[in-house]
């Protein structure tokens, strides 16, 4: 293997640990604020780590920008919508889990 | 590979009989989403690309956002009384015959022949005007396909239209800032993929069915983030886009009739015929596919 195919494995094996990560938290944390948290944080920064793991391997410089926009649109999308469900579960009267 | 793709298939079965067993109608919808995202995923695996596109942007977006409008209307709305007898029993009726009509079409299917459409098709592709063999097929070796399904998609839009009351156009919740935000670069965006979309579609997956959605789901974010009113009745200008594709399509079908068949194209100018056509009908079926969703938002609002 080159050194290029290592770091996009590494790069690739990276992204799967943080959307575990995410799975992990969407599945176990408590309520519907703490898993948005697991969902947009650790998912999108695995996401990154994969599409710049997949760029490494593209054929054409202009396959490797096209996985590259990829990541910008899915994280302003990502934003977006998690804060519709947060804003709409407030306005649903659901709150914030407190440790005593 | 396998056992990828037999937890697909296996998920894909659970996905669309939890959405259909389930009581709770909002889990229902999500799951009839998932069950979209994941056949989108059993296209790829079939090397079919184009279909994953559709799946993904129709079948699991446009379909899910029509859903969730549904659900939303539903919980606004108090309970209507339930359907009579006899209405119940005139749609079973249909759509038993329909039914009956399509089992009938599959079984005067010809099995005995050994299908060879990939090899057909590639000894002919260099004489369709495109590059992809999908595209060749959809608006060039079978294009009366097409031609009927936007007829379709169009009929379906004048039937809605007909049985629409006339609702309030305004959406009266406050519109969330981020979606505003996020809508006004999105929707650019949409429409910048949708003619790329339409152009590709000539070498590689794409086309004036993916084109379209893209321009509807561009439609439907607009009107969530309260820029664009939902159809209440459609102007002059809008039933123009609406026709026109299908009416500039039938229309160049009557120009090529010369080999004594419908839709003829004359190889030379067979591509520029094709792109007009999809782009004719990327205009039309995404002001259909976001009609189908505007015009039911118009509905059940505070009359």
């Amino acid at each position: 293997m080159t050194m290029l195919e290592w770091t996009s494995a590494a790069l690739l094996v990276a992204g799967g640990a943080f959307f575990l990560a995410g799975t992990l938290g969407l599945l176990r944390f408590p309520d519907v604020y703490s898993r948005l948290h697991a969902l947009t944080k650790a998912d999108n920064l695995g996401l990154g780590f994969i599409l710049a793991g997949l760029a490494l391997q593209a054929d054409s410089v202009a396959a490797a920008l096209k996985f590259v926009l990829i990541w910008p649109l899915v994280l302003a999308a990502s934003a977006a919508v998690s804060h519709a469900i947060a804003r709409r579960a407030r306005q649903n009267g659901i709150r914030p889990i407190q440790r005593p | 590979m396998m056992a990828f793709d037999l937890l697909l298939a296996a998920a894909i079965i659970w996905s669309a009989v939890r959405a259909l067993t389930l009581r709770d109608a909002a889990h229902a919808v999500v799951l009839f989403i998932v069950f979209g995202l994941l056949m989108t995923l059993a296209w790829v695996r079939l090397d079919a690309p184009d279909i994953a596109l559709a799946e993904a942007a129709i079948g699991a977006g446009l379909t899910g956002a029509l859903l969730l409008d549904a659900l939303g209307a539903f919980r606004r709305m108090p309970p209507a009384a339930g359907t009579g007898g006899w209405t119940r029993a005139i749609i079973l009726a249909a759509s038993g015959m329909l039914l009956f009509a399509f089992i009938h079409a599959l079984l005067a299917m010809p099995y005995g022949e050994r299908v060879v459409l990939p090899e057909w098709v590639a000894a002919q592709v260099s004489q369709s005007g495109v590059t992809h063999p999908v595209t060749a097929v959809l608006l060039n070796f079978r294009g009366y396909d097409t031609l009927l399904e936007v007829g379709v998609l169009l009929v379906a839009l004048i039937a809605l239209l007909a049985v629409a009351g006339s609702g309030n156009a305004s959406r009266k919740t406050a519109v969330n800032p981020m979606l505003r935000a996020f809508a006004s670069a999105a929707a650019p965006l949409g429409i910048l993929a949708a003619g790329y979309l339409l152009w590709a579609g000539a070498h590689r997956p794409g086309g004036a069915f993916q084109a379209g959605a893209m321009v509807a789901a561009a439609a439907v974010l607009l009107h969530l983030s309260g820029r664009l009113p939902a159809w209440v009745a459609p102007g002059r200008l809008l039933r123009a886009g609406l026709a026109g594709g299908l009416l500039f399509f039938l229309a160049a079908g009557l120009f090529m009739t010369d080999a004594g068949a419908y839709l003829t194209y004359p190889p030379p100018s067979a591509g520029s015929w094709i792109l007009a056509i999809e782009t004719g009908l990327t205009i039309s079926l995404g002001l259909a596919l976001a009609g189908l969703f505007l015009v039911l938002a118009g509905q059940g609002r505070a009359q």
